[in-house]
């Protein structure tokens, strides 16, 4: 193993310059649980680790403009045990209890969660729903992008590699809205989805939704939105015709591989199942939050 | 390799350690501080043998660095009991025969009084949830789960 250096900075500022100034493999720590088992197991050897932890705008969940913004290094304990979060976003919060047990979400994140860029990450599609916004801070200065122009293929993102994503923004959310997020594993707790599917919608007065998004996880190289599945939502009363809609957009979305886990019919045919489950869910919690 | 030098207090003692930047909190407990109470399942955050409770958190000392530990406050198995008397959920468990081999038993102790400090009257459903990340080949898990049952209602003075 090369010489490994490890940094924890107090400032985004300076955790950019020490990415930027890294000569071999440089990489963010911020719960670790992939990047210290991937260290573990040797799949990667970097010359540094930059710690975020000590910079404070990673770390914390506050009110912004009627949303919220998430620190980028959040724990999974945190997010869920934040009350007013939980009850604004159940989505998401169904996303990241699925990150492993309760000693991983101790560390896990959902900054984490996103950069790793594994296709099945469970707080992903939730979060592309919400339609968060990636605060990503680097040499020139910051970007707000929206987080599904993040992970570009399993392990890859759009990162450059002295830019570090710090927070998440989501946005205020309207009344009568609401997100779900489901996946399906052969086991109840520890597994990794073979197939996940979030929905968030917002429906008007007379029960008509305005607005809807769709995004399917595990079932492409990344966690995909299918503007088509939520477009099939738009204007209807989420009855069982537009659902059927909603469904065959998202199944004709699906590239999946064949693995341990799943054929790829399966998988198509288990999103679809999952897409209609996801979306009586989310109509029922929109209806209910007036 | 240059190494770091952290503080950190572990049962309420005061220790200096010197790790190198990829040694995690396990090594760092187990050779570095000679503290072999927390056991090493599978290193890479799935079986929970090596959970602690670090700064009021749960979570597996194979998931973090020695040097993350710096200024950290870090709960382990060898401070569970006082003295001669044993916590009542290592009490129950022995009692109700939830180990075997034992090698589990640190980590499930560990995490059951983490369940227990947040929800002093889990059921057993959230007793199970809780404890999915510890795994345990022995006990087929009934008996654990019946230990820290009993052990909350004992703790809660039912």
């Amino acid at each position: 193993m090369s010489e490994l250096r490890y940094e924890a900075p107090e400032s985004v500022s300076a955790a950019v310059a020490l990415l930027a100034g890294a000569k071999g493999m440089a990489r963010v720590l911020a719960g670790g649980t992939d990047v210290i088992v991937q260290m573990e197991t040797e799949l990667i050897e970097p010359e540094l680790i930059v710690d975020i932890k000590k910079i404070p705008e990673v770390r914390g969940i506050s009110a912004e403009n009627g949303g919220f913004r998430v620190g980028a290094a959040a724990t999974g304990m945190q997010i869920c045990d934040h009350k007013e979060f939980a009850r604004t976003w159940p989505g998401v919060i169904e996303g990241v209890k699925l990150i492993g047990s309760i000693q991983v979400k101790g560390r896990a994140s959902m900054g984490g969660n996103l950069c790793n860029a594994s296709p099945g990450a469970d707080s992903v599609p939730p979060m592309f729903t919400a339609g968060a916004i990636a605060r990503v801070v680097g040499p020139k200065g910051v970007r707000e992008v929206p987080v599904e122009q993040i992970p570009t293929a399993p392990g890859k993102t759009s990162l450059a590699k002295d830019e570090i994503v710090t927070s998440f923004f989501f946005p205020a959310r309207p009344k009568r809205s609401g997100d779900a997020y489901q996946r399906f594993t052969p086991r109840t707790e520890m597994d990794i989805a073979v197939t996940g599917v979030a929905i968030n919608l917002s429906l008007d007065d007379k029960g008509v939704c305005t607005a809807a998004r769709v995004a399917i996880g595990a079932v492409a190289p990344t966690a995909l939105l299918v503007k088509d599945a939520g477009a099939a939502l738009v204007g209807t009363k989420v009855d069982d015709a537009a659902i059927e809609k909603m469904v065959a957009a998202a199944r004709a979305a699906c590239k999946p591989i064949d693995d341990k886990r799943g054929t790829k019919e399966f998988r198509i045919e288990v999103t679809g199942v999952l897409a209609k489950r996801v979306a009586k869910a989310a109509l029922e919690r929109a209806l209910a939050n007036k | 390799m240059k190494k770091h030098h952290i503080t950190l207090s572990v049962n309420g003692d005061d220790y200096d350690a010197l790790v190198e930047p990829q040694q995690t909190l396990l090594d760092t407990l187990r050779d570095t501080l000679m503290l072999t109470g927390t056991k090493e399942g599978c290193a890479t955050g799935d079986c929970g043998a090596c959970s602690v409770i670090v700064d009021g958190t749960l979570q597996c000392a194979c998931l973090m660095l020695g040097v993350e530990a710096n200024g950290a406050k870090v709960e382990t198995i060898e401070g569970m009991a006082k003295g001669e008397k044993l916590h009542p959920l290592q009490k129950a468990i022995l009692e109700h025969n939830g180990l075997q081999c034992g090698i589990c038993t640190p980590g499930v102790l560990m995490a059951a009084k983490a369940l227990l400090e947040r929800n002093p009257d889990p059921t057993e459903t959230e007793t199970r949830f809780w404890l999915a990340g510890n795994l345990c080949r022995c006990t087929g898990y009934d008996k654990l789960i019946k230990s820290v049952l009993v052990a909350a209602k004992e703790m809660r003075g039912a």
